[in-house]
């Protein structure tokens, strides 16, 4: 619309009406965000309802039940015994490994980014690969890991092909967050470094990383709250476990699985929503502390 | 010096590994897609009938197409209005407020929910809702995924609409202001088109996402291998098929899957970097 389209609209309307539009238009977008954020608060409230009596502490250290038990259990109206630390032991494993081959190659690409950034073509060329990588759904992940590791490195389903497709989830998040916090620091603060006589490596380690650790830490804390509740890619890699088990090249279980392994079995729907509270509960407090953390910084 | 050398070639070889990935990706995904590629064709991409029985298998994606297609599409148009007017209490209306910082992490927080809590939540609240105000007899379907999809990628869709509203220079604001136009106008007549093309990628980015959803999807739309034929209709999109069928899957049934994921992936990668496209402009 051209300006003197928009003027004439404008000049027909009566000074009144227009004010009128003007709050409904207030209020409309108010209570449009208002129903905006009703999903979360409802999806929690509903998660808390119906999860909190199952969470005690067999729930963190006993394996999940077998569908006997938990179905004598629901005969007798009791809370389903058993619990889900073979999940949770299975989610520390695959993410922690994701982390160990995301978090060093991602702060590297990162740092190479920055370095190169007047530079248009190959730094523009990884940052764009980057940036389609980030976009890759979930499952085709998982497909790719099931490719590379399932059948060509372990021979079978494992929880290393999992951290593989999550470490490639997560590789592009860290790159971006080391960029950005990199492009924060003061210039002088490298020069005087380097002025200093020390070298390029050394100017990395104990003066770039140290004073963008907060910014680093942030996107660590979000590529790994990213990662935590992915599904998809562990069912086609990591198949799931109902035991303990810390071998990377055995299948493993982990709590996302597990939610889908309750939905799925009718005698154990009632862990679903303790399970559910708790992967969620974990993921959310992640992603707290990070925002905290960045907030933080950016008040200094 | 040698070690400033060293560093720059390790920088160097560790993006490399970027570059490896995403040419690994294609490769694999093409080489295990060629074999039911090289017996269907294209019939793979139009036919809609999915057999895998032995003797008698036939693959076609068509279905999972149009499923994912309408569900992404479904959620995109529900997500606007919601998206948009949250983008503009936080970018405009209560900028620098209380109000809008909470508004914002609540957002941002939705973007926290795993995949399969909002299929949970879906399948226990949304679809017996669909249920009782008698929209259909199960629930499952198009519109319910659609739904839960919405919820999903609205934080993708806010927070980038909403910084971009933000940027928006106030000396336009106050020349419309000056000239009379009450806030609504100045919306719709200034801070719009100034930001156009930033909420439009910022749609077509959450878009993205959308199309390549899985858990909650799985659990909702019924996991039918047709057409959607309406609204409130079943069917079954991409990312579902592969997370459904993939555990009894081998030879020539592991092929089409992998084929649907070569596709998934090629359509993401069209529709995000047109996205990254209209953001470059912008800059």
């Amino acid at each position: 619309m051209t300006e003197a389209t928009a003027g004439r609209k404008i000049g027909k309307e009566r000074i009144s009406y227009r004010m009128l539009k003007n709050r409904l238009f207030k209020w409309g977008i108010i209570v449009v965000s208002g129903i905006t954020i009703l999903p979360i608060v409802l999806i929690f409230g509903e998660l808390l309802l119906k999860g909190y009596r199952q969470i005690n502490l067999n729930f963190f250290t006993e394996v999940t039940p077998n569908t006997l038990e938990a179905m004598t259990a629901m005969a007798n109206n009791e809370v389903i015994p058993g619990g889900i630390v073979n999940g949770i032991t299975g989610t520390l494993l695959i993410v922690g490994m994701a982390s160990v081959i995301a978090i060093p190659f991602g702060i590297l690409v990162g740092l190479f980014l920055f370095e190169n950034q007047g530079k248009r073509y190959a730094a523009g060329f990884i940052r764009n690969l980057s940036d389609i990588l980030q976009g890759v759904p979930s499952i085709v992940l998982g497909l790719i890991a099931y490719l590379w590791v399932v059948k060509n490195v372990t021979s079978g389903y494992s929880a290393l092909a999992g951290s593989v497709a999550l470490a490639i989830m997560m590789l592009p998040l860290i790159v971006r967050s080391t960029e950005e916090t990199m492009k924060m620091i003061p210039e002088t603060l490298k020069e005087a470094g380097l002025a200093l006589g020390a070298p390029y490596y050394k100017v990395i380690l104990r003066v770039m990383i140290p004073t963008g650790f907060s910014g680093l830490l942030t996107g660590i804390l979000l590529g790994i709250s990213r990662i935590l509740g992915e599904t998809a890619p562990l069912m086609l890699t990591t198949l799931g476990n109902p035991m303990i088990n810390w071998d990377p090249s055995g299948p493993t279980s982990a709590v996302p699985l597990l939610v889908w392994d309750f939905y799925n079995d009718p005698n154990m729907v009632d862990l679903v929503w303790s399970s559910s509270l708790f992967l969620m509960g974990f993921v959310l407090t992640l992603n707290l502390i990070s925002r905290r953390i960045a907030a933080k910084q950016n008040n200094n | 010096m040698k070690s400033d050398k060293l560093t720059k070639w390790l920088l160097l070889a560790s993006s490399l590994i970027i570059v490896l990935i995403s040419g690994g990706m294609v490769f694999s995904l093409i080489g295990d897609a060629i074999p039911v590629f090289e017996k269907f064709g294209w019939r793979f991409i139009i036919s809609t009938e999915w057999n895998p029985t032995e003797g008698r298998e036939a693959y076609g994606a068509l279905p999972f197409i149009a499923g994912t297609l309408s569900t992404s599409m479904l959620a995109l148009m529900v997500c606007l209005p919601l998206a948009f007017a949250t983008a503009l209490f936080i970018g405009e209306y209560f900028r620098n407020s209380a109000f809008s910082s909470v508004l914002g992490t609540l957002v941002d927080l939705l973007a926290g929910i795993p995949s399969i809590v909002y299929g949970l939540w879906g399948f226990y609240t949304l679809r017996p809702f669909v249920v009782q105000l008698g929209w259909d007899a199960q629930g499952y379907g198009i519109f319910t995924a659609g739904m839960v999809l919405a919820i999903m990628i609205i934080p993708y869709a806010t927070s980038l609409s909403a910084e971009i509203i933000k940027m928006v220079s106030n000396e336009l604001k106050e020349a419309a202001y000056s000239l009379g136009a009450t806030r609504l106008e100045v919306v719709f007549y200034v801070i719009l088109p100034a930001a156009r093309s930033g909420i439009v990628a910022s749609f077509i980015l959450a878009f993205g996402r959308a199309l390549g959803e899985t858990m909650a999807v799985t659990m909702l739309i019924g996991n039918t291998n047709i057409i959607p034929k309406g609204l409130f209709s079943v069917g079954n999109s991409m990312a579902s098929v592969i997370a459904n069928q993939f555990g009894e899957a081998d030879g020539l049934k592991l092929s089409a899957l992998i084929a649907i994921g070569l596709l998934l992936f090629i359509i993401t990668g069209i529709v995000n970097a047109i996205g990254k496209l209209v953001i470059k402009k912008l800059s």
